[in-house]
């Protein structure tokens, strides 16, 4: 078990190390010269060699590459150049808000779509269940901006019982942000909703086919106690699976939806950066955002595999 | 005994006389997309207390529809449509879906065909077994455990305490099924349904369970209704026995009456269809059931057997005979039950010889040659996970001959590498040592390094014929494409040839457009035949080509091939876990046993003693298809090690009843030589062994002319 | 804990149904339908799928023949229907340029299908190429393909596309390239997981003893059968792709104006809510309507083709 988990570690890591090998790439060395853009093509030579030399572009790739990911890995993560402050301070406050809206977020749409899941499983091919299931494919795949819009028209302007915008000071308190943070955290649940439901249904009709659940039946066990102790505990392994794997995105993925509430999170922090090509905060956003996804992963796999006695003991 | 049912149970007095259960009149439908399925129809039966009824059938007979149609436990699109069913006494069809489930588990206790699949995987034994007393038993946690480990002791389950704490993916599939079958037995239920309990089971495992379930029905007062296909199965432990087919039933009647004297031809048929344990030196072919078995929405009217019968007359078509008792306890669906013969008189007319048995080859005349043969696996290290890569020593020196014309059967259980040794000669899975010959010339180890002439001469036939055709491709073309690449034809030729090849294994030329999806099992493995043989290959090998495939069908494929072999003078490897199919197709037998090859011969020799004791403990487990055969109990004990951890010395001692102790424990066994080519591996000297065996296997047959 | 009442009639919608019947459904000598057939009897009965499907189709019509039918020229402005509301002659009223939406909207999609649908297209190409071939040859290679795989899939697909395409600048072509580059790993996953699956089977072995080359197994054996997932996947990808363009238009990044891009004119529209909410709902729910009809046609095609599994 133990080696299973240092053998992910493992891989994780190399992940990282890659995924932060394609940002540098497309931030640095895709772009082409960057004293070109920045000073204007008929710059002198000498005026663009010494704004490179100062800041470091004239080293090798693989040597500035080396500089960057051994400071980001110490927490040095340079200055923006947009804003003139450390990156670090604003991404962590960004990152803030962002674990915020992913915390209600979650609470609305974790329970709701496993009971979903469940119940359309278990009226398979009822009207309940077509209906629950063409609503999770309609969900799926929707964009955040029309869902997220069309909530704003009806909840915000229509009825106006909620804000339309959440702008929030970054320095606010959860109590203050609440309110702002409904419409979006429905907006995000939507979506995940739909996955957690499509998820569960499957397995859980996966399992109901199963013979073990036929041996329980027959051993006169009452349905209650069939579903809870015998279906449940295997149907929702994969569940669990895709709800770890959400979260990743509820805290780094939310980019379209932060801006459609213009909402200070990480996400909405990345596209002011590609926005004004703030290098730094970029690179540090991205590589930050990628290595919570993949923790993500990584717990959405040790999770399953300790759960899953098969695996647990080989 | 048991749990109070829901209704107030009949006095003792009334019960002594009443059986157990009654199944009277039954039919049960299923809505499906093309209809209503009438799937069983005015089925009657009854099962007294210790006693054992037999059901039989093939697929599409219904028999597990009834037997879970007669407990409640339908789909959602099964009905029971009319009759009654009582379990002492009481009328189960009305009662409330509550009621069922005091008596599921309590009264009523179920066991079926995978025990691996059957448990929940996240859940230890112990508390799933014990869920059933806490339910029913009224028993608390400790008291519940504590009766789990007795029931566990009574199924002879070795060191009950550990099991108890164990995943079900940790077990065999033996110590599984004795799980089943106690969790089943734990209430002391009226009536005990058991489903094709040992199919996926190996043959000595199977012996070992089915010893324990006619223990059981000694010890408990249940009364059985054991279900299976295989009829040899029912000669072990059934006192009555029923015939279904298509979803009535053909015959009912007791044990030794229903295969000594039959009186319906369907069971005639069958029992022909089962090869006989006789090894004669002329073989002959099986009973064929003409037609196949009909979809119950298309049944013929009249008898619906009538189609396919021997002794069909006009007036069988025109209406449908009742089962009535015809003899003593003894009925039969059949108007000419009178006119039909005795099984030996129907196999007399019914079959013929088809050739000589062939003895051990001359040199010149061998096709291929393996000798030390070796396919070892090395299991991934990986360098993360600090393992050190272990051998899987999946075939450990295979020395085999496989003469021209002739076929070699190659006999074991799970484990034994025998489809691997086959897999190494065809060049699928490369051997990893040794050397095997074509014609005396070296073979190349991998198909990718063989040219096309080599390619040409061996060729195969696998197990599932589900997977053996592409679905996308037609019968047509996949007999064809070897025509082309192998055989060099072209389209047209190529296309005329196949024509002739399906009508050479039975199948009409109209299937040349269709898809695999449109045949049956049977016909599906004819197709394979006849693209294996479309190359026309000096050697065949068959992987176990039978085993999924119901009983006339397996008859009617094992005589295509015999045919075949005849008229190309191909020689088989023929694979099997199955020693009555392989000692009723081959000249010659090799036993093999984790890798290693244990015994071989001409079939004649291996199947008469002197045996290494691993064949005789085979021979006294398989189950024959005849009451009055008598078979030494030689039980197995402990379950085949992995491959990876080979025994020392000769590597069956771990599980041999003659082990002599450290002689076997540390020495390799010697190759001992009988008569003609017959070898045994074995440290008992051979008349020493034909001493201790002369009983193993005594058939008491009356004889065949 | 009091346990929730959970009746007996909640089982009896789950047990299994059809898969019990396949003992009686042994066909014998009698034909089966053709596999179309088959597929066209099971859509029929299952009417959401039929009406994505119909849907997707007419939006695909609209793809095609859009600027012949639009009844106006999707950058013609009229400046004195500025913002106008929906009337018989501009059905779906007119943009802040008095341009008429619908002719925007219906030019939109074949915008919209070209992007994402040439992108699809490579993805499909290159992911099931690299499928194949990596599944089929296994080792070190298909571990090694594999795991970079797994690295682009680390990423969550919009930071990729908006950090590739921030520095590439967002012409057409790059975001074609963008899309495929985004979608070539789950098609490759798929098809790697069919080939796996496929190439241990008994008809790939009988072509192996038969000595078909490399090629042939992989083209004329393989392949075929996994067509079914991959045609899901596939109308799943497409689906996913019309999201991600949709969204690149809307966060600026996508198409540029004066393109009729959806996301674009949603973006556009943001700013004249209050006044002229049409402006913003209408391509808003012709997004919504496209996606879920071609949801329900993968999942349609999914039910259809794969009825056995193929779940998820």
């Amino acid at each position: 078990m133990v080696r299973f988990i240092l053998r992910r570690l493992g891989f994780m890591a190399m992940t990282v190390i890659l995924a932060s090998i394609i940002i540098f790439w497309a931030t640095t060395v895709l772009p082409g010269d960057l004293a070109s853009q920045i000073l204007g093509r008929f710059a002198t030579q000498q005026a663009k060699d010494s704004f490179r030399k100062e800041l470091g572009l004239d080293r090798p790739v693989v040597t500035q590459y080396g500089a960057w990911l051994g400071d980001w890995v110490q927490g040095d993560w340079g200055e923006s150049a947009s804003t003139n402050t450390a990156v670090r301070p604003i991404v962590f406050e960004r990152l803030r808000n962002s674990l915020m809206l992913a915390a209600v977020a979650f609470v609305m749409y974790v329970p709701l779509g496993i009971l979903l899941g469940l119940i359309a499983a278990l009226r398979k091919n009822t009207w309940i269940d077509q209906t629950i299931s063409v609503g999770s494919l309609a969900f799926i795949g929707l964009p955040e901006f029309v869902s997220g819009l069309i909530l704003i028209s009806i909840f915000a302007i229509e009825l106006k019982w909620l804000p339309s915008q959440s702008a929030i000071a970054p320095d606010s308190t959860f109590i203050e942000a609440l309110p702002y943070l409904i419409l979006p955290a429905i907006t995000v649940a939507l979506t995940s909703l739909a996955y957690v439901v499509r998820m569960t249904r499957s397995s859980t009709v996966d399992v109901l086919q199963m013979d073990y659940v036929r041996t329980a039946n027959l051993k006169g066990l009452s349905p209650s106690r069939v579903l809870f102790t015998h279906v449940l505990r295997n149907s929702l392994l994969p569940t669990i699976t895709v709800v770890a794997i959400g979260i990743g995105w509820l805290i780094g993925g939310l980019i379209v939806t932060e801006a459609v509430y213009g909402y200070p999170g990480i996400g909405r922090l990345l596209l002011f950066a590609i926005q004004r090509r703030d290098l730094q905060l970029i690179q540090a956003t991205a590589l930050l955002i990628v290595l919570i996804y993949v923790v993500a992963n990584l717990v959405a796999d040790i999770l399953y595999a300790v759960l899953n006695p098969r695996i647990r003991y080989q | 005994m048991g749990a109070p049912d829901a209704a107030t149970s009949p006095s003792p007095a009334a019960t002594a006389s009443r059986p157990t259960f009654e199944i009277e009149g039954l039919s049960i439908d299923y809505a499906t997309e093309l209809g209503v399925l009438h799937a069983v129809r005015g089925v009657s039966l009854s099962v007294r207390e210790h006693e054992s009824f037999g059901l039989v059938g093939e697929s599409g007979s219904g028999k597990s529809t009834l037997a879970m149609g007669a407990i409640r436990y339908l789909a959602q699109n099964g009905r029971v449509t009319d009759g009654s069913v009582r379990l002492n006494g009481v009328e189960l069809l009305g009662l409330s879906r509550k009621d069922l489930r005091a008596l599921w588990g309590s009264s009523i206790g179920v066991v079926y065909q995978s025990p691996l699949s059957a448990l929940n995987p996240s859940i230890v034994i112990g508390k799933q077994l014990a869920e059933v007393a806490r339910q029913h038993l009224g028993m608390d946690k400790p008291a519940a455990l504590a009766r789990v480990v007795e029931m566990l002791t009574k199924v002879a389950m070795p060191d009950s305490e550990a099991v108890m704490k164990r995943y079900p993916h940790q077990l065999s599939g033996g110590m599984l099924q004795r799980c089943v079958i106690a969790m089943a037995l734990m209430t002391d239920p009226s009536l005990l349904i058991m489903d094709e309990p040992t199919t996926a089971l190996d043959v000595t495992t199977q012996a070992l369970v089915l010893d324990l379930v006619a223990d059981l029905k000694r010890d408990f007062d249940s009364a059985i209704l054991y279900i299976t296909h295989d009829l040899g199965v029912i000669t072990k432990i059934c006192d009555r026995v029923g015939v279904m087919y298509a979803g009535e039933f053909m015959e009912q009647a007791a044990l030794h009456e229903l295969f000594k004297r039959p009186l319906h031809p369907y069971t005639l048929d069958l029992l022909g269809c089962v090869p006989h344990f006789d090894p004669t030196p002329v073989k002959r072919s099986l009973v064929t059931i003409p037609g196949s078995i009909p979809r119950v929405d298309e049944l013929p009217p009249g008898c619906i057997f009538a189609p396919r019968c021997t002794y069909m007359e006009a007036a069988c078509a025109a209406a449908r005979p009742p089962l009535s008792e015809v003899a003593d306890a003894h009925l039969s669906a059949c108007r000419r039950w009178q006119d039909v013969p005795t099984p030996v008189e129907h196999l007399r007319v019914a079959t013929e010889a088809v050739r000589d048995a062939q003895t051990a080859c001359a040199r010149p005349e061998v096709l291929v040659d393996a000798s030390g043969t070796q396919v070892h696996f090395k299991t991934a290290g990986g360098m993360l996970s600090g393992r050190k890569g272990r051998t899987i020593r999946a075939v450990d020196g295979v020395d085999l001959d496989v003469c021209v014309g002739q076929t070699l059967g190659v006999v074991g259980e799970s484990g034994s590498g025998k489809t691997t040794v086959a897999r190494a000669i065809i060049g699928l899975t490369p051997a990893t040592g040794g050397a095997i010959t074509l014609r005396g010339k070296p073979l190349p180890r991998s198909t990718g390094r063989r040219p096309r002439a080599t390619l040409k001469e061996i060729q195969m036939v696998f197990q599932n014929p589900d997977a053996s055709l592409n679905p996308t491709r037609s019968v047509g073309d996949a007999i064809s494409r070897p025509l082309v690449l192998l055989g060099g034809l072209r389209r047209q030729a190529a296309a005329e040839r196949a024509k002739e090849l399906l009508t050479a294994v039975s199948l009409p030329v109209s299937y040349f457009e269709r898809l695999p999806h449109e045949l049956s099992g049977g016909e599906k493995q004819r197709v394979a035949i006849a693209r294996a043989f479309a190359a026309e290959p000096g050697l065949i090998l068959c992987d176990e080509p039978i085993s999924s495939l119901d009983v006339s069908v397996q008859g009617s494929l094992m005589n295509l091939l015999m045919k075949l072999q005849v008229e190309k003078q191909t020689s088989y490897v023929f694979i099997s876990h199955d020693l009555s199919a392989v000692q009723h197709l081959s000249d010659a037998i090799a036993v093999v046993y984790l890798g290693r090859v244990m015994e071989v011969g001409d079939a004649t020799k291996v199947l008469t003693p002197p045996f290494h004791p691993y064949t005789e403990a085979l021979l006294s487990a398989v189950p024959l298809a005849d009451p009055d055969v008598k078979q030494k109990p030689i039980r197995l004990s402990g379950s085949v090690p992995s491959a990876m951890d080979v025994p020392p010395g000769c590597r069956f001692h771990p599980r041999c009843p003659r082990c002599l102790g450290d002689l076997c424990r540390q020495q390799e066994p010697p190759w001992r030589e009988g008569e003609g080519d017959h070898r045994i591996s074995c440290h008992i000297a051979l008349d020493e062994l034909a001493r201790l065996q002369a009983e193993t296997l005594v058939l008491e047959r009356e004889e065949t002319v | 804990m009091v346990e929730p009442h959970v009746t007996d009639e909640l089982f009896d919608t789950a047990l299994m149904d059809e898969e019990a019947v396949k003992g009686f459904m042994d066909p014998g000598p009698r034909q089966r339908p053709k596999t179309w057939r088959i597929y066209w009897r099971r859509l029929r009965k299952r009417p959401a799928a039929l009406v994505g499907t119909i849907v997707f189709c007419f939006f695909l019509f609209l793809a095609v023949f859009g600027p012949w039918i639009a009844p106006y020229d999707y950058q013609e402005q009229e400046a004195k229907h500025r913002l106008g509301t929906p009337t018989l002659s501009h059905p779906f009223g007119n943009d802040q340029f008095g341009r008429d939406i619908l002719s925007r909207v219906i030019v939109g999609t074949r915008n919209i299908f070209l992007l994402g649908g040439f992108g699809t297209l490579v993805a499909v190409i290159i992911g099931t190429a690299i499928g194949l071939a990596s599944g089929y040859v296994g080792g070190i290679t298909d571990e090694v393909v594999m795991r970079l795989l797994d690295v682009l899939l680390s990423f969550p697909s919009l930071l990729l596309a908006l950090v590739l395409l921030s520095t590439v600048g967002p012409s057409n072509l790059n975001i074609v390239l963008v899309v495929a580059i985004l979608y070539i790993p789950m098609v490759a996953r798929v098809v790697r997981s069919m080939v796996l699956d496929l190439k241990n089977k008994e008809f790939v072995e009988a072509a192996r003893v038969r000595g078909e080359k490399r090629s042939y197994i992989l083209f004329r054996e393989i392949l075929p059968n996994s067509l079914p997932p991959l045609l899901v996947e596939a109308s799943m990808r497409f689906s996913y792709s019309i999201f991600l363009v949709a969204s690149l238009g809307f966060l600026g990044l996508g198409v540029q104006p004066p393109s009729p891009d959806w996301g674009l004119q949603i973006n556009e529209a943001r700013n004249f809510f209050t006044l002229a909410p049409w402006v913003l709902l209408f391509p808003a729910c012709t997004i919504a309507v496209l996606v879920i009809s071609t949801n329900l046609m993968s999942d349609g095609l999914r039910q259809v083709m794969l009825p056995g599994g193929g779940r998820n």
